[in-house]
Parts: structure tokens; C-alpha cells; sequence
């Protein structure tokens, strides 16, 4: 118990703590629709996208995140530009993308500073890497997120639901995609640093996959998967703290039983 | 209702096609109110097409066609398709049917309480009140229909617009969305337009018929059509 409270003594602890609460928490309110609509793959894509312009950053002593916000947010775009167009071959493109992302930043970060500390914290997370900044960006972007979900819930719902039908009655689902897949970028850019290229797009697909498991209703997967996906951020960083295992890995563990867990009681109750 | 017909929608020598490629040209026809309108044809012969481009989703590339104010603003009722994701997806029956009310109308984010007992009354004249905390994903082909006919009513004031609403249900499921439709299109008084490969029901209520071929095609009344080639060839065990 005392270890724990003197777990909060620590402000990069406490940075971590707020920022991951916040990331998480838009990351599974966007997840819901994501997943539903087929466009998991995008995040997964976006984060191997972010990994490179990152360490092209990194190489270019610029300042990270004022780089790879435009860069990934200009991604997103292209992604879903590829989904919408051929639903065919979609998941090939942005497996392509991905894979080039990821290759050019391993190439440019060989050539240049080699796999230093700070390429390894990009690809796998680190907690140290939050800084005031950070902080400042992820609460405001967490309430741009959660401002834009609750005011267009009705039209997210309707879009993920059936496109055409909203298309028909005039909802301007492109513009909602749209929006749907920048607010994505933004929280993948930020909760990167934290948990790792390669672990981020975990957290937007994990809690939506879980909730859906349990619940039947939309808003009751919205909520459900907001509140899985911050508790387990809070007992993964916990562990993390108290085992000494990396930060994202932890979190994606947690997610992980979580989600077994949904399972169990999903099939549990077919049962019974 | 009143019998003084006004035209819904009316097109004139319309070509349409995607890239610079016409499917179908030179449509004409108008379809006016309490019309039940059957589009049938072939495969690839571009019912769909002309269903979204009835929708306005997609312009013509040749000719016009002109809607009536009553349907601006997407007061339209349409039953899509059901696509894959749609099968195993979260959601009530009345989170479903309230969707029906989001047409484009700005500034509101929620929906009234008069939209919300619009939505009951529509779920009740489907037959799917009972189910309405029920999830989506659970009904059965036909109940999924007919939640998605509610959820239509709700955008509709005057038309419904269906593309190839019996398809996948059987045949007992089928009967019952016939039934509702010329329900709605009798006693409602709403057009229907519907897109359908099953021609001998859809002719038994059908007002007019519009048959689209590669080359040509063909619309007119359901008795002149069974008296034309066309009928002829593909609903002579209609009668």
C-alpha cells in the first residue's frame, strides 16, 4: 500500500497517469466506431506511419510531435481515402503503408543515430516520455474528442450503422469519417510516446472488442468500453510500476485478460 | 388521402453511369404520389443505380430529375441492402429506428420527444414494439427488415424507396414485408419504389413497372406491362 502511495510522489507518474487516462479514454470512444466499421487496421497503420515520422524527427534534431501530427494526420486521410475506394484491397494497402512507414524510420534512424534510447522508448513506450507539453496537448485533445462524440453521437452512431441510409437522409458522411480518422491520428500521435508504435493501436481496439462481447446496446458499448479501457490502463501502469515490466506492454496484457474475460462471461451466459 | 396525384419525382431523358459510362440511358418516367413502382431487369443493368441517383446520391450524366419539395432535405424513407458489418452489430431496435430522424437537419444534436413517440408509433406499426430493447443483431432476417422499414418510416414523409427488400428472407417473411408495403401504400398513402428480382409478388401489388434492360427499357402501368414483350417473357406466370 505504501508502495502505491509512493507511486504518486513521483510527478512523471502523475503525468503519466493523466495522459494515459485521457488517451485511453478517447482512444476507445473512437475505437467503438473503428471497429465496427471494419477500419481497425487504420490505427494499426497510423501508429507505424507516426513510428516513422518520428524518427525522421528524431534524425533531423526537430522537435517530435509538431512533425508527426501533420504527417499522420495527412495518413489518416490517404487510409481512409484507400478504404472508402476499394474495400478490396484496403487492408493490402495499408499494410503497405504501414511496413514502408515503419522501414523508412528504421533506415533513416540506422543511417543517423543509430537505435538509441530514445528509438526504443518510440517503438515500445516509455512512461518518461511525458513532459508539460504533452500533459497540456492530451487534455485538450481529449476534450475536443470527447466534446465532438457527445455532440454528434446520433450522426457517429447512424454513419457506423449504415452509411447509405445516412447518406440518403443527408448526413455528410464523408465529413464524418473524416473527422473520425483526424481525431484518430491526434490520439495515436499522443499516446504513441507512452505506449509504444507498435502496442498503441491495442487501445483503440481492445476495449470497443470487449465491450461488444457483454453488451448489446450502442451506448452501452460506448460507455463500457470507455470505462474498461481507462481501468485497465490504471491497473496496467500500476503493475508496470510495481513489477518493473514496460508501461504498454503491461496495459496491453490488462486489456488482453480483460477481454478473455468477456469472453468467458459472454459465452457463460449463452449458456445459462 | 386525397386523390389529387402530384408528381414525386420526375425524370426526364435522364443517362446515368459512374466514370463516364452510362449503364442506362434516356430514362424517362415520372412517379407520382401513392404510385407503388416495381424496378426490375437484370443483373448489372443499373436498378440500383437509378435508385441512388432517385436518392440524389449520384448526379445524372444526361437529362434531370426534378423532386418535389416534399422531398427535400432527405425526407425520403430508404431500405438499403443490409451490408455484412450490419449482422452482428450492437445496437437496439430503438436506437436503431430513432437513426431514421438525423435527416440533415442542422443545429440539433438530440432527438425531441415527439421524435422519440414518432419512433414508438412507427415500431408499432411494424409489429416491432415488443422487440425495441432487444439488440439488433439477434432478430431474425425478416424482423431486421422490418426494424429497418421502421427506421425508414421515420426519415419518410411520402416515399420509400427500397432496393431488394424480400432478398435472404423466407418465403413466409417475404409474404409478411409484401403485406406491410401495400399496407403502408394503401392505407398510408406512401409511394413505394422498390428494387426486386422476385417479380411475380412484387407484380401481384405493383402499380407500375419499370424494367430496365442493357438496351432498353420499359415503364408503364403493371397491366401494360404484362401485356408488353417484356411481361411477356419474365412474368408470364404472374397472372
Amino acid at each position: 500500500m505504501s508502495l502505491l502511495l509512493e507511486m504518486f510522489t513521483y510527478p512523471f507518474i502523475l503525468r503519466a497517469f493523466v495522459v494515459g487516462i485521457l488517451v485511453s479514454l478517447c482512444a476507445a470512444l473512437l475505437g467503438v466506431p473503428l471497429v465496427l466499421k471494419r477500419y481497425s487496421m487504420i490505427g494499426d497503420g497510423l501508429s507505424h506511419v507516426s513510428f516513422g515520422a518520428l524518427s525522421v524527427a528524431l534524425a533531423c534534431g526537430w522537435s517530435p510531435l509538431p512533425v508527426s501530427i501533420p504527417v499522420v494526420v495527412v495518413a489518416a486521410l490517404l487510409l481512409l481515402r484507400m478504404t472508402e475506394r476499394s474495400r478490396m484491397g484496403a487492408d493490402a494497402a495499408i499494410a503497405v503503408t504501414s511496413a514502408s512507414a515503419l522501414a523508412v524510420g528504421i533506415i533513416v534512424t540506422s543511417l543517423t543515430t543509430g537505435m538509441t534510447t530514445d528509438v526504443d522508448s518510440y517503438m515500445f513506450g516509455s512512461i518518461l516520455a511525458m513532459d508539460r507539453a504533452d500533459v497540456a496537448l492530451s487534455v485538450g485533445l481529449s476534450a475536443a474528442v470527447l466534446a465532438l462524440f457527445v455532440l454528434f453521437y446520433h450522426r457517429l452512431f447512424a454513419i457506423t450503422f449504415d452509411e447509405s441510409f445516412s447518406q440518403a437522409t443527408g448526413v455528410k458522411v464523408g465529413l464524418y469519417n473524416t473527422l473520425l480518422s483526424v481525431l484518430t491520428a491526434l490520439t495515436i500521435v499522443l499516446g504513441m510516446r507512452m505506449m509504444g508504435a507498435m502496442l498503441i493501436s491495442s487501445l483503440v481496439i481492445f476495449p470497443a472488442l470487449s465491450a461488444m462481447r457483454v453488451l448489446k446496446s450502442f451506448r452501452g458499448v460506448v460507455i463500457c468500453a470507455a470505462a474498461l479501457s481507462v481501468i485497465s490502463f490504471c491497473v496496467g501502469l500500476t503493475a508496470s510500476y510495481l513489477l518493473g515490466t514496460p508501461v504498454g506492454a503491461s496495459v496491453v496484457i490488462v486489456n488482453l485478460l480483460v477481454f478473455l474475460a468477456c469472453c468467458a462471461l459472454s459465452r457463460m451466459r449463452r449458456r445459462g | 388521402m386525397t386523390e389529387q396525384k402530384n408528381i414525386l419525382i420526375d425524370c426526364r431523358n435522364v443517362s446515368l453511369g459512374y466514370e463516364g459510362k452510362a449503364i442506362s440511358s434516356h430514362l424517362s418516367f415520372s412517379l407520382c404520389s401513392g404510385d407503388y413502382l416495381c424496378v426490375v431487369g437484370e443483373n448489372g443493368s443499373g436498378k440500383s443505380t437509378l435508385l441512388k441517383a432517385m436518392l440524389g446520391l449520384l448526379k445524372p450524366m444526361e437529362g434531370q430529375i426534378a423532386r418535389d419539395k416534399s422531398l427535400r432535405a432527405g425526407a425520403i424513407g430508404y431500405l438499403p441492402q443490409q451490408t455484412r458489418a450490419q449482422r452482428d452489430f450492437p445496437a437496439t431496435v430503438n436506437e436503431v429506428v430513432l437513426s431514421g430522424f438525423l435527416s440533415g437537419r442542422k443545429g440539433r444534436f438530440f432527438y425531441t420527444p415527439s421524435e422519440k413517440s414518432r419512433a414508438l408509433m412507427n415500431m408499432g406499426k411494424l409489429g416491432v414494439l415488443e422487440l425495441k430493447n432487444r439488440c439488433y443483431r439477434e432478430l431474425s432476417g425478416g424482423q431486421q427488415q422490418r426494424v429497418l422499414l421502421a427506421r425508414a418510416l421515420c426519415a419518410a414523409g411520402e416515399l420509400l424507396i427500397l432496393d431488394e427488400p424480400v432478398t435472404g428472407l423466407d418465403p413466409a417473411a417475404a409474404h409478411d414485408m409484401y403485406h406491410t408495403l401495400s399496407y403502408l401504400n394503401r392505407t398510408e398513402g406512401l409511394a413505394v419504389v422498390m428494387v426486386t428480382h422476385d417479380l411475380p409478388n412484387a407484380l401481384k401489388y405493383a402499380t407500375h413497372v419499370l424494367h430496365a434492360g442493357h438496351k432498353d427499357w420499359f415503364f408503364g402501368t403493371t397491366a401494360a406491362y404484362l401485356a408488353s414483350p417484356y411481361g411477356e417473357k419474365f412474368g408470364g406466370d404472374a397472372q
